[in-house]
C-alpha cells in the first residue's frame, strides 16, 4: 500500500512562550516610524504578529484628544511589549518601565539601554545594571543585547525571560552582520532567542528563522518598504519559510555536484 | 491656603490656582486616565491614588503614554 505523505498543514501547532504565555507568530514588529496610526494598523495586521512594541513617551498637552496608538492596534488583541528606546542609563530605562507598568498593567517589557550614536549599539554594563533592578522589581524583562554570548548567559542567569541579540544596528537594514555569533547564542540559551534590530528584508527574517531562533524582531524593515503593508506579508512569509526550513533540516553542503536524475536508464 | 502654586509638567512650566488633587488637574488637561501614568518627582503615582494626590509647589509630573515605537 502506498504511504501517503502529507505537507505540515499551515495550522499545525509550532508556537513557542515566553513568560508563560503562548505565540504562534515568531514575528514581533514595532509599531514606529509609520506615516500614520491606520499605515501602522494595516501593517501590523499584514503581518500576523501577535506581539509588538511600543514606545512610553510624555503626552501632548496642547493636544489631549489627540487620536492614540492604543485605539488602532488595542492591547486587548495584541501582547503590548512596552520598550526603553531613547534610554542611555539604566535609571532613565527602570523609570521608563515603571511608568510603562503603570499605564499599561503588565510587567512583560523590552529592556534596551543604548550607547552614543551612530551606532546606538546595546550597552551592556548599564543593561545588566537595569535588567537587575527590573528583575528585582518584578517585571519579566527581554533583553536588547550584543552579540556575545557570555553577555546573552549572563542575562539568562540573571533571569531574563528572554534574550535578543541584535543582527544588525538598529534601523540599519543590513541583515545579520554576525550570524556565527548568533548561532552561538541559540545553541547556548534555554530561554527564547529573538533576533532583534538590524533585518532589512524578508529573506534576512528567514535566515534568522533558519539558525534556529526562537523569533524575530523587526520594525524599520516595514515601516521604510515602498509598500510597507506588503512588506508586512513579506516577513510573514519570510519568517514562517526559515522556520519550516530550520525544522526539516537543510541538506549539507556539497563541493562537488551530485545529480538529481538518476544515471540509470539513459537511452543510448 | 489659596495662593497660586508653581508646578512642573513635563518640562513646562505651569500656574495651579491652587493646591489640587492630581485627579482634578488631569480631568482639567482632558487626558483619559485609563491611558496615561504618572510619575510626581520620580515617583510613581497608582492610579489609585490620583484623588487623594495633592499637588504642592515645587512638583515635577511626567505624564505619559504609549506611541508607536521599536
Amino acid at each position: 500500500m502506498d504511504t501517503v505523505m502529507t505537507a505540515p498543514a499551515d495550522n499545525d501547532t509550532d508556537s513557542w512562550e515566553v513568560a508563560g504565555r503562548r505565540f504562534r507568530s515568531r514575528l514581533v514588529v514595532g509599531t514606529g516610524r509609520y506615516k500614520s496610526l491606520e499605515e501602522t494598523a494595516a501593517a501590523i495586521e499584514a503581518s500576523g504578529a501577535e506581539m509588538v512594541t511600543v514606545a512610553v513617551r510624555r503626552v501632548n498637552l496642547s493636544d489631549p484628544g489627540a487620536p492614540m496608538l492604543q485605539d488602532f492596534v488595542p492591547p486587548d488583541r495584541y501582547t503590548y511589549l512596552p520598550n526603553t528606546a531613547g534610554c542611555h542609563t539604566a535609571k532613565d530605562a527602570v523609570r521608563t518601565l515603571r511608568l510603562a507598568r503603570e499605564a499599561g498593567g503588565w510587567n512583560l517589557v523590552k529592556l534596551e539601554v543604548l550607547g552614543p550614536p551612530p551606532f546606538l549599539y546595546p550597552d551592556m554594563p548599564a543593561t545588566f545594571e537595569a535588567a537587575e533592578a527590573l528583575i528585582k522589581d518584578g517585571f519579566q524583562v527581554m533583553v536588547y543585547c550584543a552579540d556575545d554570548p557570555l553577555a546573552a548567559k549572563r542575562l539568562e542567569e540573571m533571569g531574563c525571560v528572554a534574550v535578543m541579540p541584535l543582527g544588525a544596528p538598529i534601523g540599519s537594514g543590513l541583515g545579520l552582520a554576525n550570524p556565527f555569533m548568533l548561532r552561538s547564542i541559540i545553541e547556548n540559551a534555554r530561554v527564547p532567542v529573538l533576533v532583534d534590530a538590524g533585518i532589512g528584508t524578508a529573506s534576512e527574517a528567514a535566515q534568522a528563522m533558519e539558525l534556529g531562533c526562537d523569533a524575530v524582531l523587526l520594525n524599520s524593515a516595514i515601516a521604510h518598504a515602498k509598500d510597507p503593508v506588503r512588506m508586512a506579508r513579506a516577513m510573514k512569509a519570510g519568517v514562517e519559510a526559515g522556520r519550516h526550513a530550520f525544522l526539516a533540516g537543510r541538506m549539507p553542503r556539497n563541493y562537488a555536484a551530485d545529480a538529481s536524475s538518476p544515471m540509470t536508464g539513459l537511452i543510448r | 491656603m489659596s495662593a497660586s502654586i508653581d508646578i512642573t509638567v513635563n518640562g513646562e512650566a505651569r500656574s495651579l490656582p491652587a493646591p489640587l488633587p492630581l485627579s482634578e488637574f488631569l480631568a482639567g488637561a482632558g487626558l483619559d486616565t485609563r491611558k496615561v501614568a504618572v510619575e510626581r518627582n520620580e515617583e510613581i503615582v497608582p492610579r489609585s491614588a490620583y484623588a487623594t494626590t495633592l499637588l504642592g509647589a515645587g512638583d515635577a509630573l511626567e505624564i505619559v503614554h504609549f506611541i508607536g515605537g521599536g
